[in-house]
């Protein structure tokens, strides 16, 4: 099916307005927000601090775990509160994403953990809480050689789409949807996760279009931690 | 923060900057999740609490066949603080949830009767959902006013039949009677403060949560901490709490 007009009117390659605030959370030892249209994410970051149960524990380095949720009036049709199949997995993912670039090998028999809350949802919510994640890590202070900048991209009807929001990814006429997180410098991947049904060129054209995309979230993410961290010098 | 300090500066009335009677600053935000019919961000000092609103259709209860369904859930959030842990909710956050929902409930702030579609068939569900995003201490009163400001600005969504369009909102707004706002207590040792940060909370003695409609009746109450309180105690408490909730009402539009 043909798809000649993003329903928002966006260009193909456009992402949503996005916006990003690092040090949300005072308890946390880091924290920031990330928004991407109308999908808001919110990450706290607690540790390096003792790991329970202590078999769990690593003499070699520290350990890096995540959680993922949404709060119940994130969606239209109330989700119900706590942990369930899918938020489990993309914690799980999400910590396969951030984990190549947090060097924990200082803090051995420890954990860091990552809290993410959805607090309003519209598709990419993954990815906006992979990419403020990224930022409370580094406010944390949590050893990184890099950031990570994550966005879902996809194939609606028969276009390759930056960015999709709810209402694509519902699309009639067909709609792939893919999240990925991309290392900021290096542009390795470390985030990749497909539904739908697309051809090997056009999933590769679709993460080229992901990885310019990431350059302007790292570009909004930089701007974030600076702003939290007035005077310290770029490079 | 250790104990014997706290009750040392509270013996001279001394806290972070505030008289013992004193709320730290309140911001009050609604519309913070726009797929809820009705939310609201509350911060009291550092403390910040978000609570959403949702509405669905189904049975009722057979013993009240033409009332509506109210429930109220707080998920004292990781994210907020290190002391909380993930998987279901805890004593703490079961017995938060339930203080806020008797306050509602029990002052009939929400007409239930008018909630019901079809006697002993079909009736409206209200979930209060409050979620804590950081914690400075007295979620007790950020999570209450939290849930009064979501209430009051929430809207029912549309309904087909017997089932709801979900995203799509109507411009009717819950049927609210009262306005029951709540207010804590707290005591460390023989001195009686409100809403403390969480060094002053990680050291009181027993706490007295007061919830007040605008004609001054008592419509909930829950005492805690491990230490009694006396009757003359109570009462100075219900009195204070009383003074309190007429300068909290200002935050509820």
């Amino acid at each position: 099916m043909k798809y000649t007009k993003r329903l928002d009117g966006r260009k193909f390659d456009e992402s949503r307005e996005m916006s990003a605030k690092v040090g949300i959370i005072k308890r946390a030892d880091g924290s920031a927000m990330f928004c991407i249209g109308k999908t808001k994410a919110i990450a706290a970051v607690y540790g390096p601090r003792q790991l329970f149960p202590g078999f769990l524990q690593n003499p070699e380095k520290g350990l890096l775990r995540c959680y993922y949720d949404m709060t119940s009036f994130s969606v239209t049709e109330r989700k119900r509160p706590g942990p369930n199949r899918r938020s489990v997995e993309i914690g799980m993912v999400t910590e396969n994403a951030l984990n190549p670039v947090v060097d924990l090998s200082k803090f051995p028999n420890t954990v860091v953990d990552i809290f993410i809350e959805i607090i309003q949802a519209d598709a990419g919510t993954r990815c906006a809480g992979i990419c403020a994640a990224a930022m409370a890590l580094a406010d944390a202070g949590v050893p990184m050689k890099d950031l990570i900048c994550s966005i879902s991209v996809g194939k609606v009807g028969d276009k390759i789409v930056l960015d999709l929001n709810k209402d694509e990814e519902d699309f009639e006429g067909g709609s792939t949807d893919i999240p990925v997180a991309i290392m900021a410098r290096t542009k390795e991947i470390t985030l990749l996760q497909l539904d739908g049904d697309i051809k090997r060129e056009e999933l590769i054209e679709a993460l080229k279009v992901a990885q310019k995309g990431c350059d302007k979230i790292y570009e909004i993410q930089r701007k974030a931690l600076k702003d939290q961290y007035e005077g310290v010098k770029d490079e | 923060m250790n104990k014997n300090y706290i009750v040392s500066l509270l013996e001279k009335d001394i806290r972070d900057g505030r008289k013992l009677d004193e709320f730290r600053e309140i911001e009050v935000e609604t519309g913070v999740s726009k797929n809820a019919e009705g939310s609201a961000r509350v911060k009291i000092g550092d403390t910040e609490v978000i609570a959403g609103i949702k509405m669905d259709v189904g049975t009722p209860f057979a013993d009240s066949p033409d009332s509506g369904v109210l429930m109220v859930g707080v998920e004292l959030l990781p994210l907020s603080s290190p002391d909380f842990e993930t998987g279901p909710p805890g004593k703490d956050a079961v017995e938060l949830a339930r203080i806020v929902d008797r306050g509602i409930r029990e002052s009939n702030m929400i007409d239930m009767k008018k909630l019901c579609i079809k006697k002993g068939e079909l009736v409206w569900m209200v979930f209060i959902d409050i979620y804590t995003i950081n914690d400075d201490g007295n979620l007790i009163d950020a999570s209450a006013l939290a849930s009064l400001v979501a209430l009051k600005s929430a809207v029912f969504p549309k309904l087909d039949g017997d089932k709801v369009k979900f995203g799509e909102f109507t411009k009717n707004r819950l049927p609210l009677t009262r306005l029951p706002v709540t207010c804590t207590l707290y005591k460390i040792k023989d001195k009686i403060i409100i809403d403390p940060n969480l060094d002053e909370q990680k050291a009181v003695d027993a706490r007295l949560t007061v919830a007040i409609s605008e004609d001054g009746n008592l419509n909930a109450m829950q005492k805690g901490g491990l230490m009694g309180l006396d009757i003359e105690t109570i009462d100075l408490m219900i009195k204070m709490a009383g003074n309190q909730i007429k300068n909290l009402r200002k935050y509820i539009k």
